[in-house]
C-alpha cells in the first residue's frame, strides 16, 4: 500500500478546515485511506540517522497517508485534497479538458521502430502555462516517484520523463541506439557521458541503480532527442540535464515510455489531471501527438470519460440497502463518479473520469456506492443457506491422532515446511537427488532451499534449541511434507506424515517401538503380516547399522523406525542417542 | 523434623518428583498449623571476638611495645631486634608511630634506639575493650582495621529458642505416613496417628505429552467453522501454479505479489502442465480483452507467466479450486466452505513475519448475498472468538471488490486494530469459472499466528512457530478458550 507524505498545515488549507489527528483519521477511514504516522522531516531524520543529523532539518507537521494501492489519483496533495472535498460535497468534481495548442500546432512524438526491441510505446502531453511553487514542484516530482514505485512497477512498465519545454525545439524523436552512440549531460550532472558510462556512473546510485536492469542486457537503449539532437531522456534511466524543470518552468512536456501502453496511458491521464490545476487555465491539457512506427497517429492525453448505466436495484442488491436512484446517483457523485437518474427513474448513469482508472466493472461502482453510503451504516444480515458441516478427511484423522500422540506421552512441535537442502539430505546420510525434493528457485537464504520430503530434520532441530530441558524428550508432529510427482497438475503433492522422537541417555527404540504399536492399535491394525502391520529389518543411511526396520501396512511400506546413525546425531548439534519414527498416515483413510 | 527441600526450578523444567505433600517446601518448622510438639524460633546476633594473637596481645603487649620495650638505653643493633620474635612487625608498626629511631651509621650495621620515654599501647588496650565485652566503645573504622590485622573477628551466633508447640507431650507416639492397604483390612488406622500435610506444596507433575499452542487454536478456529455449518476444504497442497494462486484470481501478471522478491517459485519442477483449456481461455480473456461487464486490464496475458509454480501465497488459491468445481456441477448449490492451512511468502522476516504462516479463510457462495450479510457472517464468526465490537473499512485487494478490513477494538490498546480482510469475489473471477451470474461469493481471511500470539502474549513469533520454539512453554500453555 502506498504512503503519502504531506504538509498537514498544506492539507488543511486546501481543504478549508482544521481537524484534530483523531478527526482526520476518522475521516481517511470512512474513505479507505489510514493516518499511518503523525511525523516531521526533522523526526524522520533523527529517527533514521540520529538526532546530531535532523539539525536544521523541518519540523513542519507531516501527515502519512496510506492510500489504496489501485487509487493512483490520491497519490499527492492536489489528488488527495480533490477526493476529499468531494467526498465531502464541498466541491463538485472539476471537469479536465483537451485542449489544441494556442499555435495551432501540435507537439509531436515520432517513435522509430528499433524502440520495438527494447521498449515500444510512448506517450505525451504539454502542461501549458503552469504555474510552480517549492511545495507544488516538490508535490510534483513526488507524485512521478510514487507512480514509478506503484503502477509503473519501478519503472519496470514506465517512465515518466518531465521537461522544460521552452528549452527544446519539436517534433521529438523516441529511439533506441546501441549505448556507445548515445552521449549527453545527465541531469544534474557537470559533464557528458556515453550511455555506457552512464550505467557505471549509476552502478553505486542508491536509487538509480534499481533501474539499470530493465534496460542493462539490451543491445539497444531508449532515447528522446529533440530536432536539434538535444537529448530529453534515456528512459526508464535518467532525463538530460538540459531539459530539466525549474520552479520557472512555465511550460512543461510530459512523455512517458513504456512496455504496456494501457498504463502509459494512465500514469500521463493522472499526471495532468493532478497538475492541470495550476496551469493558466485550470484543468486544461494541451494535446500532443504521437506517431507510431507504422505511422498510426494518437492524440494524448486520452483524458477520456465513459459513460456506465447501472440500476438502482443492482446496486442496493450488492450492497444490501433499499436507497432511492437520486439517493445513489448522490452517493456516487461523492465518489468523484458524477452520476444522475436517466430514463423511468430507476436507472442511474455514472460519468468514470480519467483519474478514475480502477474502475473497470460495475462491482467497482457498487463499493463506491458503499463506501459513500458508509459501510458501517449497512444493516447487517445473515445468508439463508442451509448447509451440512463437512470436516476434510485427512484432517480429522490428523486431529484424532494428534490428541492419542500427545496423550501418550509425546510433545507436538510445529516446524517450518521449507528448510536448506542439508536438512533433508546431507545431514541425514542422503543425497538430495534422492529424495524427491522441490527446489525453490528464489530463495534469499539457504534456510528456503527446498520444501520438507520428511518431517525429521524439524523435529531433531527443536530438540538442538532444547538441549537444556530434562530428558527424555519425546516429540512429535503430524504434518505434510513435499513430494514431486508427476502425475499431479503442478508435478508436486504432498503427503501428511507422523513423525516421532525420543532423545535420551539409552536409544529408547523399545518407546518409539511402543509408540507405533500404539498408533496401530488406535488404526485398528494387528501385529500380523495379512491384513495387519509388520517391520523388519533394514539398512538405511539415516540409521545405525542394524538398528532400522520397515514399516509395512495394509500391504504397503508405510515408512522406517529406528535408532539414529550418530553422525546423523552429531550433525543436528545433538549429543544423545536418538529413536525416531516416521510414517505416510494417508494410506489410513 | 522434616527438612526444607529447595524451590522448584520451573525455568529448568526440573520437576522434583518425591512427595511435597510430605515435605513441605517452605523451610519453618513452626507456623500455626499442622500439630507440633515443639516450636522453635531461630534467634541469630553478630558479635566481635578475639584471634589467638589477638589474645597474645592483651597479655603481653603489642608486637610494637615488646619491640620497644626490648630495646635497652644504648640501643640494639637492627639484625638482633629481627631476631626477636616478630621483631619484623613491631619493628615496622613503632617506625611509624614514631616511637624509636635509627642510625644507619652505627658502627657494626644499622642501630636502633627508643625516640621516646614512655608509650601507650593503643592496640591492647582496645583489645582488651573487646576482650572485656565493651566493644561498642570502638568505632568500625577501628574495629575493621583490627580485624584486617587478624586480631579480631565477628562471629554469627545462632541460637533456637525452643517453647512448648501446641501438641506438647512428654512421651513419643509414632506417627504413621500415609494409610496402607493393611490397615483398612485391620482397622489399625483408627489407633494411628498420621503426619500432617503440607498443602502449601505442589503436587507431581503429570508425565504427558502436549499439544503445540498454534495448533491448539487452530483446533478452535475448525470448531467455530463447523459450528457454522462451514465445510473444510482440501488444503493439502502447497505447491500451486501461477494460474491457480493469482490468475484464475483476477491478479494480474504484472501484479507485484508476483514479483520474485514477494513469492517462492520453483525451479523443480518449474512449471505446471495441465489446466482446463477452455477455462484458461476465458480467464485469458478476462485479463487482456475484458469481458463479463468489465474492461479487463488489457495487457498481453502469457500462459508461460501462468504456468509457473510456486508455494501458494495463500489458501484463495483453493478456494479458487474449489469454486471452479463448484461450477462444473449440474446444478449450482450454495456452499460454505473454510480452510486453515499454510501459506508461504518471499518477504523480509522480522518478529511478526515469517516465510511461513497458517491462513483462516472463510468462503460462502449463495445466490444475491450482499455486503450486509458479509458483515452479518463475520459478526457471528468474531463473537464466537469473543470479538463484538467490530468496524469496517475499505480497502483495495485485487481479487474482492467491494473490500473490507476489519476492525475490533482493543480494550487493552484502547484502540481499533485490524484482525481481518474480507470483501465480496470479482465477476471477473467468478463468472469465467462458469458460476451463475447472480451467485455472490463473500470471503474474508486473517492469520492464525497473530490471535495465538495475543491469546498466549507471544511477541516473538520464532518463539511460537517453528523449531526455536521453547518447549516449557508449550509444556506450560492453557488450554484454549477462545471466547471469554
Amino acid at each position: 500500500m502506498p504512503t503519502v507524505s504531506v504538509k498537514r498545515d498544506l492539507l488543511f488549507e486546501a481543504l478549508g478546515q482544521v481537524y484534530t489527528d483523531e478527526e482526520f483519521d476518522a475521516l481517511c477511514f470512512e474513505f479507505g485511506l489510514e493516518l499511518d504516522e503523525v511525523t516531521s522531516e526533522k523526526e524522520i531524520i533523527s529517527r533514521e540517522q540520529g538526532d546530531g543529523k535532523a539539525e536544521g532539518a523541518s519540523d513542519v507537521i507531516l501527515y502519512k497517508i496510506d492510500v489504496p494501492a489501485n487509487r493512483y489519483d490520491l497519490l499527492c496533495l492536489e489528488g488527495l485534497t480533490r477526493g476529499l472535498q468531494v467526498f465531502k460535497d464541498r466541491i463538485e468534481a472539476p471537469k479536465y479538458t483537451r485542449v489544441g495548442p494556442p499555435s495551432g500546432d501540435m507537439q509531436k512524438l515520432i517513435i522509430t521502430k528499433e524502440t520495438a526491441q527494447v521498449r515500444p510505446h510512448a506517450v505525451a502531453a504539454v502542461l501549458r502555462n503552469i504555474k510552480f511553487t517549492k511545495d507544488r514542484y516538490d508535490s510534483f516530482i513526488d507524485l512521478q516517484e510514487k507512480l514509478h514505485q506503484n503502477i509503473c512497477r519501478k519503472r519496470a512498465l514506465v517512465a515518466i520523463g518531465t521537461h522544460d519545454l521552452d528549452t527544446l525545439v519539436g517534433p521529438f524523436t523516441y529511439t533506441a541506439k546501441p549505448p556507445s552512440e548515445i552521449k549527453f549531460k545527465p541531469l544534474n550532472q557537470s559533464k557528458e557521458y556515453t550511455a555506457s558510462e552512464i550505467m557505471d556512473l549509476y552502478k553505486t546510485d542508491s536509487h538509480l541503480r534499481h533501474y539499470l536492469h530493465i534496460i542493462e542486457d539490451k543491445p539497444v537503449y531508449p532515447v528522446i532527442y529533440d530536432s536539434n539532437g538535444i537529448v530529453l531522456s534515456m528512459p526508464p534511466i535518467i532525463n538530460g540535464d538540459h531539459s530539466k524543470i525549474t520552479l520557472n518552468t512555465q511550460n512543461v512536456f510530459i512523455e512517458c515510455t513504456a512496455t504496456d501502453r494501457t498504463k502509459a496511458k494512465i500514469v500521463l491521464d493522472m499526471i495532468v489531471t493532478m497538475f492541470s490545476e495550476y496551469c493558466e487555465k485550470s484543468f486544461t491539457v494541451e494535446a500532443a501527438q504521437v506517431i507510431y512506427p507504422n505511422e498510426e497517429t494518437c492524440i494524448y492525453p486520452e483524458m477520456r470519460y465513459r459513460k456506465e448505466i447501472l440500476s438502482a436495484d443492482f446496486i442496493n442488491k450488492h450492497v444490501g440497502v433499499t436507497e432511492t436512484p437520486e439517493s445513489i446517483a448522490k452517493l456516487l457523485s461523492r465518489m468523484y463518479l458524477k452520476s444522475k437518474v436517466i430514463g423511468n427513474g430507476e436507472e442511474i448513469e455514472i460519468e468514470i473520469p480519467p483519474t478514475r482508472a480502477d474502475i473497470i466493472h460495475p462491482c467497482d461502482i457498487v463499493e463506491d456506492a458503499a463506501i459513500a453510503y458508509g459501510y458501517n451504516n449497512i444493516k447487517m444480515t445473515v445468508p439463508k443457506a442451509y448447509t451440512v458441516a463437512n470436516q476434510f478427511s485427512l484432517n480429522k484423522l490428523a486431529e484424532l491422532l494428534r490428541q492419542d500422540m500427545a496423550a501418550g506421552g509425546f510433545t507436538e512441535a510445529l516446524t517450518f515446511a521449507l528448510c536448506s537442502q542439508d536438512d533433508i539430505a546431507g545431514k541425514l546420510g542422503k543425497d538430495i537427488s534422492e529424495t524427491k525434493a522441490v527446489h525453490i528457485a528464489n530463495p534469499k537464504t539457504a534456510e528456503f532451499q527446498v520444501a520438507r520430503t520428511t518431517l525429521l530434520p524439524g523435529l531433531l532441530k527443536t530438540i538442538a534449541a532444547n538441549r537444556k530441558m530434562p530428558l527424555p524428550l519425546k516429540l512429535f508432529e503430524i504434518s505434510d511434507v513435499v513430494l514431486k510427482d508427476s502425475s499431479k497438475d503442478v508435478g508436486a503433492r504432498n503427503s501428511r506424515r507422523l513423525c516421532a522422537v525420543y532423545y535420551n541417555k539409552n536409544p529408547g527404540f523399545e518407546v518409539i517401538h511402543g509408540m507405533l504399536d500404539r498408533v496401530m492399535q488406535l488404526l485398528e491394525l494387528n501385529p500380523e503380516k495379512e491384513n495387519g502391520y509388520y517391520i523388519q529389518a533394514v539398512e538405511d543411511s539415516t540409521f545405525f547399522p542394524g538398528r532400522c526396520a520397515e514399516i509395512f501396512a495394509k500391504g504397503q511400506s508405510i515408512g522406517k523406525l529406528g535408532v539414529l546413525h550418530p553422525d546423523v546425531i552429531t550433525k543436528f548439534e545433538l549429543t544423545m542417542p536418538c529413536s525416531t519414527l516416521e510414517i505416510d498416515i494417508e494410506p489410513f483413510l | 523434623m522434616p527438612i526444607g527441600r529447595p524451590e522448584r526450578q520451573g525455568d529448568q523444567g526440573s520437576r522434583p518428583m518425591g512427595d511435597d505433600h510430605m515435605f513441605g517446601r517452605r523451610k519453618e518448622w513452626g507456623g500455626t498449623s499442622p500439630a507440633h510438639v515443639i516450636e522453635a524460633e531461630l534467634r541469630s546476633s553478630k558479635r566481635w571476638e578475639l584471634t589467638d594473637e589477638g589474645k597474645e596481645i592483651v597479655e603481653k603487649g603489642s608486637h610494637e611495645a615488646r619491640v620497644f620495650d626490648a630495646i635497652p638505653p644504648n640501643g640494639i643493633t637492627q639484625s638482633d631486634l629481627m631476631k626477636f620474635p616478630c621483631g619484623k612487625v613491631g619493628f615496622n608498626k613503632a617506625m611509624s608511630s614514631k616511637w624509636i629511631r635509627i642510625d644507619k651509621n652505627a658502627e657494626g650495621g644499622p642501630r636502633i634506639f627508643k625516640a621516646t620515654d614512655c608509650i601507650e599501647d593503643a592496640v591492647k588496650n582496645k583489645l582488651l575493650l573487646v576482650q572485656q565485652g565493651k566493644d561498642s566503645k570502638l568505632d568500625d573504622k577501628e574495629k575493621n582495621e583490627l580485624k584486617k590485622r587478624k586480631l579480631l573477628s565477628e562471629v554469627t551466633v545462632k541460637t533456637y529458642w525452643i517453647t512448648k508447640g501446641n501438641s506438647f507431650s512428654t512421651t513419643v507416639v509414632k506417627q504413621d505416613t500415609e494409610l496402607t492397604p493393611e490397615m483398612i483390612a485391620n482397622g489399625s488406622w483408627k489407633e494411628k496417628k498420621f503426619k500432617p500435610y503440607n498443602f502449601d506444596a505442589m503436587g507431581i507433575v503429570p508425565e504427558c505429552g502436549h499439544l503445540h499452542p498454534l495448533m491448539k487454536v487452530r483446533t478452535q478456529f475448525r470448531q467455530i467453522f463447523l459450528e457454522m455449518g462451514f465445510t473444510e476444504m482440501p488444503t493439502n497442497n502447497f505447491i500451486e501454479s501461477s494460474f491457480w494462486n493469482f490468475d484464475s484470481l483476477f491478479q494480474p501478471q504484472q501484479h507485484p505479489a508476483r514479483d520474485q522478491h514477494d513469492t517462492f517459485f520453483l525451479s523443480d519442477p518449474a512449471s505446471a502442465t495441465k489446466f482446463p483449456m477452455d477455462y484458461l481461455e476465458r480467464v485469458k480473456k478476462v485479463h487482456s480483452e475484458g469481458g463479463y461487464g468489465s474492461l479487463g486490464y488489457k495487457y498481453d496475458w502469457k500462459i508461460e507467466e501462468a504456468q509457473k509454480n510456486l508455494l501458494r501465497t495463500h489458501t484463495t488459491a483453493v478456494s479458487a479450486r474449489m469454486l471452479y468445481k463448484l461450477a462444473q456441477k449440474e446444478a449450482f448449490t450454495p456452499v460454505k466452505y473454510f480452510s486453515i492451512d499454510r501459506v508461504f511468502r518471499n518477504e523480509t522476516l522480522d518478529a511478526t513475519h515469517l516465510a511461513e504462516f497458517h491462513q483462516i479463510e472463510g468462503v460462502v457462495a449463495d445466490y444475491d448475498l450482499t455486503l450486509g450479510d458479509l458483515m452479518g457472517v463475520l459478526q457471528q464468526f468474531f463473537s464466537k472468538l469473543g470479538i463484538t465490537k467490530l468496524r469496517y473499512k475499505p480497502a483495495f485487494n485485487p481479487y474482492t471488490e467491494p473490500s473490507m478490513e476489519i476492525f475490533s477494538y482493543h480494550e487493552g490498546l484502547k484502540k481499533w486494530v485490524e484482525v481481518g480482510n474480507s470483501g465480496v469475489f470479482r465477476p471477473e473471477m467468478l463468472l469465467p469459472m462458469g458460476l451463475p451470474e447472480n451467485v455472490t461469493v463473500i470471503a474474508w481471511g486473517l492469520s492464525l499466528e497473530r490471535p495465538t500470539m495475543i491469546k498466549y502474549g507471544i511477541n516473538n513469533i520464532r518463539e511460537l512457530v517453528g523449531h526455536k520454539v521453547n518447549l516449557q512453554m508449550v509444556y506450560d500453555s492453557p488450554v484454549c478458550r477462545l471466547d471469554p
